[in-house]
């Protein structure tokens, strides 16, 4: 039923809508930051992080798939042409547990250097306002290379990675041996790639840094990898205790 | 009045690689995809032509492809199948119409992420490229069908097709699903980000509301694509045992043991069936705002359809089993998925209701967006009324590897959907190209298009109760279906006038696109923002001013207004409905 008409023009927002909800307080985004011409990093920086929540959602699903599938198979007897009898035939993988623990300790170092990074360049974002005025002294700031660390110690990982695959080889464990080293392989190449993906963009991080872009400019960026490396740290975490717990 | 915030207007880029090739701005790139999917469809209806044909003439030399021997009649139905549902049925509604329309209805100058936007549409290209290159390798294209079971398409030496071809399907697929995860994110950051003020959620027109929702089961459902196509391709090519169980090929046996062709059909419907929804969702927004807006009405119920929206896309991941209940799943799961499948009868019930409110005593003006607006809504109910019967395991083995099962997907799936992009080119048209397209011509293309439809599709159902089965290539030397080739001749002949009746559309177009009368800025007298904005939009879509809203999107026919419509940007009052 309608009880109001229409009636002359206002200038406030109605409220109500179409549907009876109140107009946002923070305007749902739009373009308005940009009002002032500059840039506006902190909608780009509060965009890139919900950007980058999104876009983890359809990397845990591959992951979930790829676990599904694991522990699927897991559970399979296989039928056996010798015995005309269905066995099981999942082969624990006899994983380098000495060395896959290194390169977990490896990666939980460079998820801290990376939130060091982080922290770092956002309290240098948050001073730089301060220090483009002249005379303006904040005394000396930890220029510590947090970033670089993070690279090392991410290839570092990588490398480790590599190690442990040889590792599997020259215990008889390849590619096609068995379905469980089949996933072995696959979970830890999936997750280093993803890695890789985060070395790339770090490695982004350090160019634009000694190209002397604006620090607000580089902020978004290493803030959204560190995110990102965390969630890989996390994901590593589980993968490993997966292979380990349900070996 | 304070409709509009001033803003820095950005200047579009010059140059014509930059202007139309790699461009960044989302009215470019939707284009860009709703050609690429124009180009796919009539590849794919080429192929569909083929096969209707050689049912009927099953010695026929064809052009271009000569005689049709069963493999490449599988060829065809596996091109057909993934041509139409990957880049077509996936690409226009949500790349194409989304891409364009999503930012300026909500208000936005452009996609959150501009780069990804240009590199989701390339990357669907090429995804296109090596798909369309599986003709032209040894072998020819893969044998599978859009499904790809497993162990047909995980051994490369199960049929001439099965070899380079197969690989180049797996990897198209692969590819697409990156690219579409691209564009999700940038369809769900956007809405949720970019929004103009006063564009609260339950301001948003319902196209925006399915574009959104397709975007998150797109999202949740290709990563999932993505790894079961990558667990095919090492099966395939490491010799990995994730699908193929200990097989015999052509008497030698293959290297494979223990796998589980299950596990893909899994996987594969874990994605498969949020697809279906990923490809009709975009459509029943498309027909909603038509609806509304040709009626002269406001939406029936739009928190309903809203809602309903969100539990179809919901239930859609919880009723993939329903594809496998030939597969010798539990019948206890079948159970399940059978009960949670048709629930989605329900949501599906709400929206035709609500349409069907929407349109009760209106004053409807039957312009040709608006008759395929109605077309998707008949579709989607004939399409619709066959689901619960398919989806109870007791019905659906006997009919599941029926032409039953063709005719009841490509009614709700493929021409309901088709139908929801034929709406949308006829509505939006004039916005896009400031011209508008022929009405006659719309009309003779929407009466030929839904009769012969009709003619194809609605006839499968009895062939399928009849016994007459899929994927066969060649079925006229069966005696107990020899009372059915003149059904069969009649529908291919209705295939061979409806096809042709396309060409009516794609020379309205592109006529139109250049001779068509000048359009204004808002034909139709909708309410929503693109109509707020020049004809064409400006490169930032609002000409250096972001819009403010003041309305929910369907404000037609309110008493005592000027006209029977309030723009969403009008600042006066209007009645609650």
């Amino acid at each position: 039923m309608t009880t109001l008409g229409y009636t002359a023009p206002v200038q406030a927002a109605r409220e109500g809508g179409g549907a009876g909800s109140p107009p946002p307080v923070y305007g749902g985004g739009g373009d308005g930051g940009r009002d002032d011409g500059g840039p506006n990093y902190g909608q780009r920086l509060r965009r890139a992080r919900l950007g980058l929540v999104v876009a983890l959602a359809p990397i845990f699903m591959f992951f979930v798939s790829i676990v599904s599938a694991y522990i699927v198979r897991q559970g399979l007897p296989t039928f056996d042409e010798r015995t005309n009898t269905y066995v099981r035939d999942w082969i624990p993988v006899q994983l380098p547990v000495a060395l896959l623990l290194l390169n977990t300790g490896l990666l939980l170092a460079s998820s801290m250097t990376a939130e060091l990074a982080r922290r770092q360049i956002t309290r240098q974002a948050a001073l730089a306002p301060v220090r483009s005025i002249p005379g303006v002294s904040l005394g000396r700031e930890s220029g510590f290379p947090w970033l670089g660390v993070t690279v090392v110690l991410g290839t570092g990982f990588l490398t480790g990675q590599w190690m442990a695959w040889r590792e599997l080889a020259d215990r008889g464990f390849y590619v096609a041996t068995s379905a469980s080293s089949s996933f072995v392989y696959l979970l830890t190449a999936a997750h280093g790639v993803h890695l890789a993906g985060g070395v790339l963009v770090l490695l982004y991080a350090v160019a634009v840094s000694l190209l002397h872009k604006p620090v607000e400019a580089r902020r978004i960026v290493v803030d959204v990898t560190a995110l990102y490396w965390h969630f890989m740290f996390l994901l590593w975490a589980g993968i490993f205790a997966l292979l380990w717990f349900m070996r | 009045m304070a409709t509009s915030a001033p803003v820095h207007a950005h200047a579009a880029p010059q140059g014509f690689i930059r202007r139309y090739v790699f461009s960044l701005d989302h009215k470019v790139i939707g284009l860009q995809y709703y050609f690429l999917a124009l180009v796919a469809v009539f590849v794919g209806m080429f192929l569909s032509l083929l096969m209707r044909v050689h049912m009927i003439w099953p010695t026929a030399v064809l052009p271009l492809v000569g005689e049709i021997k069963p493999e490449t009649y599988l060829s065809i139905l596996t091109m057909h199948g993934t041509i139409m549902v990957f880049f077509v049925l996936t690409t226009a509604p949500q790349g194409g119409f989304g891409n364009y329309f999503l930012p300026i209805q909500i208000g936005a100058p452009d996609m959150a992420f501009p780069v990804l936007n240009m590199l989701s549409f390339w990357t669907t290209f090429v995804a296109f490229v090596v798909l369309i290159c599986a003709f032209f390798v040894s072998g020819g294209a893969p044998l599978h069908g859009w499904t790809g079971y497993a162990p047909l398409s995980a051994l490369t030496n199960s049929g001439p097709g099965e070899q380079l071809g197969a690989d180049l399907w797996i990897t198209s697929i692969a590819i697409f699903c990156i690219a579409s995860l691209m564009g999700a994110l940038n369809f769900i950051t956007t809405t949720l980000d970019l929004r103009a003020k006063g564009m609260t959620m339950f301001r948003m027109p319902l196209t925006c509301w399915a574009w959104f929702i397709t975007a998150i089961l797109g999202l949740l459902a290709f990563g999932v694509l993505l790894s079961a196509g990558i667990l095919l391709l090492l099966d395939r090519n490491l010799g990995t045992s994730f699908y193929v169980p200990l097989v015999v090929v052509n008497g030698q046996v293959m290297g494979h043991k223990g796998g589980s062709p299950l596990l893909w059909q899994h996987l594969f419907w874990f994605f498969g069936h949020p697809e279906v929804y990923i490809a009709i969702l975009p459509g029943m927004g498309v027909a909603s705002q038509l609806l509304s807006t040709f009626a002269r009405k406001p939406i029936f119920g739009y928190k309903a359809m809203v809602y309903a929206i969100m539990a179809i896309g919901l239930l859609g991941f919880v009723v993939w089993g329903h594809h496998m209940f030939m597969s010798g799943m539990s019948p206890y799961s079948a159970f399940a998925f059978s009960i949670m499948t048709m629930c989605i009868g329900v949501p599906s019930a709400i929206k035709t209701f609500n349409w069907l409110g929407t349109l009760y005593k209106a004053k409807i003006r039957f312009h040709t967006p608006m008759l395929y607006a109605i077309g998707f809504v008949s579709l989607f109910v004939s399409g619709g009324l066959s689901g619960p019967f398919l989806a109870q395991p007791v019905l659906d083995i006997p009919l599941h590897d029926t032409a039953f099962v063709v005719g009841h997907f490509h009614l709700i799936m493929g021409v309901a959907a088709i139908f929801g992009m034929f709406a949308g080119t006829y509505y939006w048209f004039p916005k896009m190209f400031g011209r508008m397209m022929n009405e006659t011509l719309g009309r003779i293309h929407f009466v030929i298009t839904l009769i012969g439809t009709y003619a194809i599709f609605m006839p499968m159902h009895y062939l399928g109760m009849a016994g007459q089965p899929r994927r066969y290539s060649q079925f006229t030397e069966l005696a107990y279906l020899h009372n059915l080739l003149p059904l069969n001749r009649f529908m291919t002949y209705a295939a061979i006038i409806t096809i042709a009746a396309q060409f009516i559309f794609v020379i309205n177009l592109f006529w139109s696109m250049f001779k068509g009368p000048k359009a204004s800025d808002n034909p139709w007298e909708s309410t929503t923002l693109e109509w707020t904005t020049a004809t064409p939009p400006p490169h930032d879509n609002f000409g250096g001013h972001t819009p403010i809203v003041y309305h929910g999107p369907y404000e037609y026919s309110v008493p005592g207004a000027p006209k029977d419509y309030v723009m969403q940007t009008d600042p006066a009052q209007v009645a609650s409905h």
